[in-house]
């Protein structure tokens, strides 16, 4: 077997090996949530890092765009397969379910990604400490938008896509949420780091470094920034299709600027501009919050303070800007892809 | 009708009073130090706390002091007691956290990181000392009501509006004639060439974080007073609606951020009495977006160049 294969068939391996545990049992319904919560977490680091680690931006506003994409993917599941006293009675029957999930998903995205025009538009003329103000507000306009729909229960919240997972599950008997945050993860890691090493991506790290010299250089700032706030945000609205189906219910109390702030949380402590490192310190982020729990309100003050050491003594974040090839570059002969 | 908007404008106008008294400290130590200070709102939750235990000392509820004492002296002994307390603490926070990551020359967006965790830490560690429950702040002043136009105003509300120019004309004074303003302003413009001037940059920036902390914690006294109910998150919010006001206004000049106060708060005010509560957050914010995308840099905000 070719060794460039490897990663593919590593990673189909793990599946298969988290499927195969969950069948026997060993990865209970706790173990479960708790590898899907770090799987969205991961996403959401991972696109997040696009917008700030490599393009150098301040966006923290990041949980809006997830409460997009949970509302939207929701909202079109429950159309289509559940229905509600609002919608009308579900249009296709359950057993299309499983093969119409991957496009509830790319609603989410879709959503997502149009609404992350309203941060991208700005960004044009601003940078910096305004993007920032610009993100904020974002975050804040779509919190209290979905306050204010009635269809979708305003601040009482929305529900009704358990029944979809449920359906599926029942004619699968397969981890079903599990499956897909992996396959999201995955997705997301190879998507953003074929667009952030592609030619046409390099723009976004050229951005970075300057702007003004970047466009001088003829790179079209505009049209890029739009692409990776475009891409940043709909991945994040991904992560929120997957989670608004993993807990089965969504309230605009969920997408706080706390949610935000952990989003920010995992890209610096991970570092900006390195993609395993978001994914790896979504993991640490993770494990953190799990062993943390018996602290509390205490969590919230201890893992603050674990950040504000790690500025203080390792400003870079775990990783740097680097990759994990970079720090071990015999893992380069396992990529198709440098 | 006439009374209804004079109500409202006096509603806005007090509203107003906070978010600009904490939009000044967010301003006054982004203009020297380029820093968004995201804790700045959880300093004025802080100095709330503080103005309820100062004043609750002074009435004698501990024990250390004796009861009795008439309102207005304890409400004279708090306020400058709450604003050094609080300045103190906004100090101790730039001495241990923001000025190690400066010397050290750090990326300016770690030290905004920075900030937004102290705020967090500052939040939690109240919920886990205090716990939950929320604290009523005691009356110390009884209210007195005048009518101006068929329309009411409180002596307490009189007093936050009061006090907010003032604070913004004292405020405004510092910065454009004394030394002392003239050095942050010249902090403000190149912190490298400063010192090299016999400019003590790190008295100067102290003194910035003193100013600014010790309005939030006035501001933090006069909200409690209006609004008797404490809980460790009240900061959050207000905190990050005044940091957008000051950004609108034009963060870095001090006029933006007391006028973008009251521009939130007018509009909030309007919204809500138009249209309803719930959609304030939603159409004010809009507006402000709009706003800034026909000003990027804000209303008073000058375009600083780039070289490249």
């Amino acid at each position: 077997m070719s060794l460039r294969l490897t990663t593919p068939t590593a990673l189909c391996a793990l599946l298969l090996g988290l499927v195969g545990l969950t069948q026997i049992g060993i990865l209970g319904q706790y173990e479960q949530t708790f590898l899907c919560t770090m799987g969205i977490y991961m996403i959401l680091a991972a696109s997040l890092n696009l917008v700030n680690g490599y393009m150098g931006e301040f966006s923290c506003g990041h949980a809006g765009f997830m409460a997009v994409g949970a509302y939207t993917a929701s909202i079109v599941g429950v159309i289509l397969f559940v229905g509600d006293p609002n919608f009308g009675p579900a249009l296709l029957p359950m057993e299309l379910a499983p093969l119409a999930f991957p496009v509830i998903l790319a609603a989410g995205f879709a959503s997502a990604a149009v609404v992350g025009l309203l941060v991208a538009i700005p960004s044009f003329k601003t940078r910096g400490d305004y993007l920032a103000v610009i993100t904020l507000a974002a975050g804040y306009i779509v919190k209290s938008a979905l306050e204010n729909i009635e269809v979708v229960g305003g601040p009482r919240g929305f529900m009704g896509m358990k029944k979809v997972t449920l359906s599926i599950e029942e004619t699968f008997a397969v981890p079903w949420m599990l499956i897909w945050i992996f396959i999201g993860v995955v997705l997301t890691v190879w998507l953003l780091r074929r667009f952030v090493y592609s030619t046409y991506g390099k723009g976004v790290m050229a951005i970075h470094q300057d702007e003004v010299a970047a466009e001088i250089m003829s790179v079209n700032t505009n049209h890029m920034k739009l692409v990776a706030f475009m891409l940043s945000s709909g991945l994040a609205g991904l992560a929120g299709g997957l989670y608004a189906y993993l807990i089965g219910f969504v309230n605009p109390a969920s997408f706080t600027i706390l949610r935000s702030t952990e989003c920010l949380v995992m890209v610096y402590l991970g570092g900006m501009g390195s993609l395993t490192g978001s994914i790896l310190a979504a993991g640490i982020f993770t494990i953190l919050l799990e062993f943390l729990k018996p602290l509390e309100q205490l969590k919230w003050v201890a893992i603050p303070m674990l950040l504000i050491l790690l500025m203080q003594f390792r400003p870079e974040g775990i990783m740097g800007n680097r990759e994990l090839s970079d720090v071990f570059p015999k893992l380069k002969r396992f990529y198709r892809f440098k | 009708m006439l009374e209804t908007i004079i109500q409202q404008g006096i509603n806005a106008l007090q509203l107003g009073s906070y978010y600009s008294l904490i939009a000044l400290g967010y301003c006054l130590v982004y203009g020297v130090l380029l820093l968004i200070n995201f804790a700045h709102g959880d300093i004025f939750m802080v100095g709330a706390y503080i103005a309820f235990f100062c004043a609750t000392a002074f009435l004698g509820k501990f024990g250390y002091i004796d009861p009795g004492m008439p309102g207005w002296i304890v409400l004279a002994l708090t306020v400058p007691l709450t604003m050094l307390l609080t300045s103190g603490v906004g100090v101790f926070i730039e001495r241990v956290a923001y000025r190690p990551l400066r010397l050290k020359g750090a990326n300016r967006l770690y030290v905004v990181i920075t900030a937004l965790m102290m705020g967090i830490v500052l939040e939690y560690g109240n919920l886990a000392m205090l716990g939950a429950s929320r604290k009523s702040f005691p009356t110390l002043v009884p209210r007195t009501i005048f009518e101006i136009g068929g329309a009411t105003v409180t002596s307490l509300k009189l007093a936050a509006i009061v006090t907010s120019f003032l604070v913004f004309g004292l405020l405004q004074w510092i910065v454009t004639r004394t030394k002392l303003g003239m050095a942050m302003r010249a902090v403000s413009y190149d912190k490298f060439a400063v010192p090299l001037m016999g400019i003590p940059l790190d008295i100067i920036i102290v003194f910035t974080f003193f100013l600014g902390s010790s309005m939030a914690g006035l501001a933090g006294l006069l909200y409690a007073m209006n609004f008797p109910v404490l809980d460790p998150f009240m900061g959050a919010l207000v905190g990050w609606k005044a940091f957008i006001a000051a950004v609108v206004g034009g963060i870095g000049d001090i006029r933006g951020a007391f006028i973008g106060g009251f521009l939130l708060a007018f509009l909030e005010v309007t919204v809500a009495a138009t249209f309803s509560s719930e959609l304030r957050d939603l159409i004010s914010f809009t507006i402000l977006l709009g706003i800034l995308s026909w000003k990027p840099t804000g209303l008073f905000g000058k375009p600083r160049t780039t070289k490249i």
